[in-house]
């Protein structure tokens, strides 16, 4: 069953063409590949689906529904996460108004005064958060900039996935992790699966891709161009596909070396 | 041998130390190393002079920093979400002028007075907001604009002059002493409180940190950053006409030289507050505090009767020792 599907998706900004009638679907469950190269429009395409940027044409529903006029806010309620390469946390905030940012519970203090963020609450479902992805944070209260890289990601990741989402878009994950915590990130991919939860994962490092994806989509100058399973391709498959073709021996060696 | 049991003491009494910091952090969003300067320095003020340690003081000290107080509130919303308000001084002595005009050139009832201070600070912050928001010039550059803009607005309002004559509702706001208590201090208190609640517990406040710590994590979570800014600036010119209402009612009159670099000295009272000059963190009982340090050294010098050029110099050199001890904490966090 499809949960997101894109149809004909086009986005150009001023004279810039950058996605050119993009087709994607997405299954519950399913763990996507999204490779291509840079200038490709792959975040273009990702920031169509949570809604940052509007398409200019073409068609996004998800459970069969219209997503195309509901703001970043409203697509997030319906279970659209995006994990950004930046992490896009605030440093110097603590982790647990980094997870709730947006969406924090109020009480009334001292049951007459609205709008009191209840932190309390907030700090406890944090903990539970963190606890549920296996992770050690030094403490909760401290700044989120005084973690190491793994440490932000795994609060990112956190606050992805408090809200219960059905798909979770995530842009170079591993990018900037050390060769542990890559796998502890991948591990975490599996476990979304697990969980029925659909995966984007945006990526340069084929390896990790070709190792968590159940199906690899290829964006190539605004156009998903190829679609490959996982487990019936092979790396020069997949470069050859993302190059176009010319000089592809030589890229293929090359990342399988990498 | 003889070293360890000191360590262990130093650890347990840092350890004390950084429990009551994360503490009071955490309860009540203020650093506690400006309330242990803030006592210190009235601790060696009322050793050095035999008048400072007084009740009637301390209300002297208290009425001295109420104006100044609400606009170093007013800078701490507009600095902690990363923006500056350069114009906080202009847009208070802009508003003194409007409100005496209304009650004074008019003739309005004085409710009507109030009203003109706050709607004329309001307008020009909104304006300031609108700008930097929708036309997309830096805060810096609209801000100083509006600094030349309302100063020379309030000077053709009175017509270069003071506007003398409130009716006598206006000036109890300003010398009114019900229990005692001078009505500035009164009007101060009640807005440090209201505010602190908004800035330190609410929805609202945590967004106006967290747009000064990353604009960008705060709009991919679906808030709309333009209109939190452009709300910061008018809550901010709204203050200012406050302190101008404050100030015309305590001098009994609309002075359109009013506040004439008075922004500087409230940025400087939020950021020897805690309030990060870049924003991302501040808190209003932090700039509180950092206003009565400096009302308390400003009144010490005066009773010991040094001379008020070594006071500037004085407050000079705190703003930048604030700075200093509070880079230095964040780093050592940093670190650990």
């Amino acid at each position: 069953m499809s949960l997101l599907k894109l149809t004909n998706i086009r986005k150009s900004f001023g004279a810039v063409d950058v996605l050119h009638g993009v087709n994607l679907e997405v299954t519950a469950g399913e763990v996507i590949g999204l490779v291509g190269d840079n200038g490709a429009g792959k975040s273009t395409l990702m920031k169509t689906i949570t809604g940052m940027y509007t398409a200019d044409d073409g068609e996004i529903t998800m459970n069969g529904q219209s997503i195309l006029d509901l703001d970043p806010g409203k697509r997030r309620a319906l279970g659209i996460e995006m994990i950004y390469q930046d992490l896009a946390l605030a440093k110097q905030q603590d982790v647990a108004s980094n997870i709730f940012l947006g969406r924090e519970p109020v009480k009334k203090f001292l049951g007459v005064l609205p709008g009191m963020v209840d932190k309390r609450t907030m700090d406890k479902k944090a903990q539970q958060m963190i606890d549920r992805l296996g992770a050690h944070l030094p403490s909760i209260n401290r700044p989120v900039g005084s973690f190491s890289g793994g440490q932000q990601q795994t609060v990112a990741i956190a606050r992805a996935l408090t809200f219960d989402p059905k798909l979770v878009i995530m842009d170079e994950p591993t990018a900037a992790l050390a060769v542990r915590e890559v796998q502890s990130v991948l591990e975490l991919i599996r476990s979304l699966k697990a969980e029925g939860i659909s995966v984007i994962l945006i990526s340069h490092r084929l390896n990790d891709v070709l190792g968590v994806t159940d199906r690899i989509v290829v964006l190539r100058q605004g156009v998903a161009t190829t679609n490959l399973e996982t487990k019936q391709t092979t790396m020069t498959e997949v470069v050859s596909a993302i190059v176009g073709g010319n000089d592809m021996a030589e890229a293929a060696a090359h990342e399988s070396a990498g | 041998m003889t070293a360890k049991p000191t360590t262990v003491r130093d650890t347990s009494l840092f350890g004390w130390w950084r429990s009551a910091q994360s503490a009071s952090q955490e309860r009540f969003q203020l650093r506690l190393e400006s309330l242990v300067v803030l006592i210190g320095l009235c601790i060696v003020m009322s050793l050095l002079s035999p008048f400072f340690l007084s009740v009637s003081n301390f209300l002297n000290i208290l009425l001295a920093t109420a104006t100044i107080g609400v606009l170093a509130i007013a800078a701490t919303f507009v600095i902690s979400s990363g923006g500056l308000d350069l114009s906080l001084g202009s847009v208070m002595g802009l508003s003194g002028v409007v409100g005496a005009y209304v009650a004074v050139t008019i003739g309005a009832p004085a409710g009507f007075g109030v009203l003109g201070c706050l709607v004329a600070g309001s307008l020009a912050g909104f304006v300031n907001g609108f700008l930097v928001t929708r036309a997309g010039v830096p805060a810096f550059i609209v801000t100083l604009g509006m600094l030349g803009l309302a100063r020379g607005l309030a000077l053709v309002i009175s017509d270069g002059r003071v506007i003398y004559g409130l009716p006598p509702e206006l000036i109890y706001l300003g010398q009114g002493r019900p229990f005692g208590i001078p009505m500035p201090v009164i009007i101060l208190i009640v807005t440090a409180l209201v505010t602190h609640y908004i800035l330190a517990f609410t929805r609202f406040g945590r967004y106006t940190l967290a747009i000064g710590d990353n604009e960008n994590a705060v709009r991919t979570s679906g808030i709309n950053v333009e209109r939190h800014r452009l709300i910061l600036y008018t809550l901010s010119g709204g203050l200012a006409g406050l302190a101008g209402m404050l100030f015309m009612a305590r001098i009994n009159a609309g002075d359109p030289t009013a506040g004439i670099t008075y922004e500087l000295t409230a940025i400087t009272a939020a950021i020897i507050g805690g309030t990060n000059l870049f924003g991302g963190r501040g808190s209003i009982l932090g700039t509180i505090i950092g206003a009565l340090i400096m009302g308390v050294l400003q009144n010490g010098l005066n009773l010991l009767a040094v001379q008020s050029y070594y006071q500037q110099m004085a407050i000079g050199a705190v703003l930048i020792l604030a700075v200093f001890i509070d880079q230095y904490q964040f780093r050592k966090e940093a670190k650990v």
